[in-house]
């Protein structure tokens, strides 16, 4: 029901328009609103997406032919490290918990801003100063650093390219996302409109907090392993260098404790926003609305209990392999509770293909995927065969692309009205979504195949059979960035010339489509109270049940 | 979901909510926690392999240098409780005073730090000092530990000396009062943290041989 108290009349302004203290840029990057906060980290965040996807384009280019292609090897190692250093910080973590989760969950949750809005804006400018410190390092002498996103000593210590300036680009967008963490987590706490009991919230805000206490636990393990390599490199205290007693295997210790709980903050919200927009486009309540809220924290807890599945061939007890190996597959349960639970929502819903919903649909097919090989990297046997080949990549960016990516170009297409205020053009995103989905596949389905015969990550070279495969990757590449460019232009276009947009285009029940869009500065003209749960589509089922 | 609207002010939209803000901090404390964690984890794992070589390490600390450092910092974290106790009571100038003694014992703290790591580097045991080097390699780890551990800490006592700092200029413009001292609160926190770090490092490194 849309609240009609709450949908701005002509005299008040939206916050593009409201009077500000500060003009011009500093209107925006001074700005202590969530709403500019969140716009400003979806351009910062598209800004180094761009860069990240030009690197993977250029190196699936290099891949088309054996040997040399189009650039040196020292090149292709900078870029992959590159390419994941980006797509990782920069990318897939802030997306959708600093971007929507900014922007979205205080109007979600009926508050007028975060609880520490001074800290979110510090929040930011750490995101931006890591982000052109990965960047600065690029064009110093010694070059980008070629140790691979995982940082690995003793090779991240010897080498003679810029390691430092990433390490600390890469410390100071952890110390950001830490804060980004802590801030939501007492936001949710203390600021929920009254009657939003914990579960009548929406389940994008339960995933954005089960992911919020992972920023919180996790990260400061990065942080201070990040600082240990910096400093071995600066000073040689001996830490993780073999021939002065440390232990490199310590160090990947380290770095997965973090590291592997940090993948679930990179997929849940984007599970979040899948439960997000199944109910509105099927016209349904959502199915089993407890499982899927507490499977969230259950993946939150049980993703950092599995770090050492990332390490089977590294040296490990057998003891050790097989609890790491057993609970890996229990990290499976939950998942595969959400996705049960969203086909169930399905079932004889009033289903509207709009194009979030397309992306949506994808979203499920791809993660699914993605779990499943997830399980064949988690089982010992089959560990050996595949470690550190193609498959690993396939399946990571089925999980992380395939899932948090369409998650995220969904969240765009479905929260695009309410954050500008205009409509885009539907036939152009369709378009995308078609090439986006056909590009990946085609791009990623090969990894499986490719690893599975042996060909090994990271290698620039490979052996001619592999080719065929490699071929059709690349052209998958093609028409994935093809999808891109077409969607990220048709919302550009949008921006300024799409029709207006309604405050409740897709017929949403949570807080957020109560408010115009664009919302006013302060949300809510007059405070929500809440009463029913997140997603009543009742009178929508009752003709499903009479229609029996 | 159904809404009404109602023009009583809700409970999200108070400006002010002293438990909201202490939970940011008690967040915030654990992360610094987690951060020394790491560290500890790595202390325990070469503890283990090297026992001995860390037994006999710890003995070249000053176990005296170590414990006037324990005992200075515990009363910096009574002086800063006490000036909880003062802004409660409305005593702008004793919480000026007692804010100020604590950062005087911080600084304190960091002279003998000073010259304790002086010391070692005169005698030559500093990372890929010669001396060191030369020594087995549960040595130089324990070493290597100990300049990484307590100087992470010593950084946190900077830290924590400019947030006083910054908490003494809020009183005396009374931004800090009698009514409002939740800022003053998690700056004492982040204090005790700074206190409660020492006390695992301290026997750790100084009383454990």
């Amino acid at each position: 029901m849309v609240n009609q108290h709450n949908t701005a009349p002509a005299a008040v302004p939206d916050f593009y328009h409201v009077e500000t203290k500060r003009h011009g840029i500093w209107a925006w990057i001074l700005s202590t609103d969530h709403k500019r906060i969140g716009l400003l980290y979806f351009a910062t965040m598209m800004f180094f997406f761009a860069i990240a996807v030009l690197l993977g384009f250029l190196m699936r280019l290099e891949m088309l032919a054996p040997g040399k292609t189009i650039m040196e090897p020292q090149t292709y190692n900078t870029f992959f490290t590159l390419h994941g250093i980006i797509m990782i910080f920069l990318f897939i973590i802030p997306g959708l918990p600093a971007v929507f989760g900014n922007f979205m969950m205080p109007l979600m949750i009926g508050a007028k801003d975060v609880f520490f809005p001074r800290l979110n804006l510090l929040s930011w400018w750490l995101f931006l100063s890591g982000g052109l410190t990965v960047l600065v390092s690029v064009f110093l002498p010694g070059g980008p650093a070629d140790t691979g996103w995982t940082f690995y000593v003793p090779y991240s210590v010897r080498t003679t390219t810029n390691v430092l300036p990433a390490l600390v680009g890469a410390f100071l967008l952890g110390f950001s996302s830490i804060l980004t963490g802590l801030n939501f987590v007492t936001t949710i706490h203390r600021m929920r409109a009254p009657g939003m009991s914990w579960f009548k919230m929406p389940l994008f805000i339960w995933a954005i907090y089960s992911t919020a206490w992972i920023q919180i636990l996790a990260t400061p393990i990065i942080g201070i392993t990040l600082v240990l390599v910096l400093v071995e490199r600066l000073f040689g205290l001996g830490i993780f260098d073999p021939t002065l007693g440390g232990d490199p295997v310590l160090y990947q210790h380290l770095f997965w404790i973090y590291s592997h709980p940090a993948v679930y903050i990179m997929i849940l919200p984007g599970l979040g926003v899948a439960s997000e927009i199944l109910p509105v486009f099927a016209r349904r309540t959502i199915f089993g609305y407890k499982f899927i809220a507490f499977s969230s924290l259950a993946i939150a807890f049980f993703g950092s209990l599995v770090w050492a599945h990332h390490m089977f061939t590294v040296g490990m007890s057998n003891t050790g392999m097989f609890v790491f190996s057993f609970l890996t597959f229990l990290v499976s349960i939950p998942s595969a509770i959400k996705v049960f639970n969203w086909i169930a929502t399905l079932y004889k819903g009033s289903i509207v293909l709009e194009v979030p919903m397309l992306f949506i649909l994808s979203m499920i097919i791809q993660f699914s995927i993605g779990g499943f090989t997830g399980l064949i990297l988690g089982a010992l046997a089959v560990n050996i065969h595949v470690t550190d080949t193609y498959f690993v990549v396939g399946h990571f960016h089925y999980v992380m692309f395939g899932g948090t990516g369409f998650a995220l170009f969904a969240a765009m297409h479905y929260w695009f009205p309410k954050m500008f205020g205009r409509m885009y053009a539907k036939k152009p995103a369709v378009l995308s979504w078609l090439l986006a989905t056909i590009g990946f596949n085609m791009l990623y389905f090969p990894f499986f195949f490719l690893g599975y015969l042996g060909m090994p990550r990271r290698y620039y070279d490979y052996l001619p059979e592999y080719q065929t495969y490699h071929i059709v990757a690349t052209v998958g590449s093609w028409i994935l960035v093809a999808g891109l460019v077409i969607m990220v232009s048709n919302l550009l276009v949008a921006i300024r010339r799409g029709t207006r947009a309604p405050s409740n285009p897709w017929g949403g029940r949570t807080l957020e489509w109560t408010v115009a869009s664009p919302p006013p500065l302060e949300n809510f003209l007059a405070d929500p109270v809440v009463t029913t749960g997140p997603y009543d589509y009742s009178e929508f089922e009752r003709v499903i049940t009479e229609g029996k | 979901m159904t809404t009404h609207a109602t023009t009583a002010p809700s409970v999200s939209h108070v400006h002010r909510d002293d438990v909201g803000s202490r939970m940011g901090m008690w967040l915030f404390l654990f992360t610094e926690l987690i951060l020394f964690g790491g560290m500890f984890i790595v202390y325990a794992v070469y503890r283990f392999r090297h026992p001995a070589e860390f037994h006999l390490a710890a003995g070249e600390l000053d176990v005296f240098v170590g414990t006037v450092n324990t005992i200075i910092l515990l009363t910096s974290s009574l002086t800063v409780a006490m000036s909880i106790t003062a802004i409660q009571g409305g005593r702008k100038h004793l919480t000026l005073a007692l804010v100020g003694m604590t950062i005087m014992l911080a600084v304190a703290f960091l002279v003998n730090k000073y010259f304790e790591w002086g010391h070692k580097f005169e005698i030559g045991l500093y990372p890929q000092s010669p001396e060191l080097l030369a020594r087995p390699n549960g040595e130089i780890l324990y070493f290597g530990l100990y300049y990484m551990m307590t100087g992470v800490h010593a950084l946190h006592v900077l830290i924590g000396m400019v947030v006083l700092a910054v908490m003494m200029v809020s009183i005396s413009r009374d931004t800090i009062t009698k009514d409002s001292y939740v800022r003053l609160e998690s700056g004492a926190l982040y204090w005790h943290l700074v206190d409660i770090i020492w006390i695992f490092l301290f026997p750790l490194f100084y009383l454990l041989h």
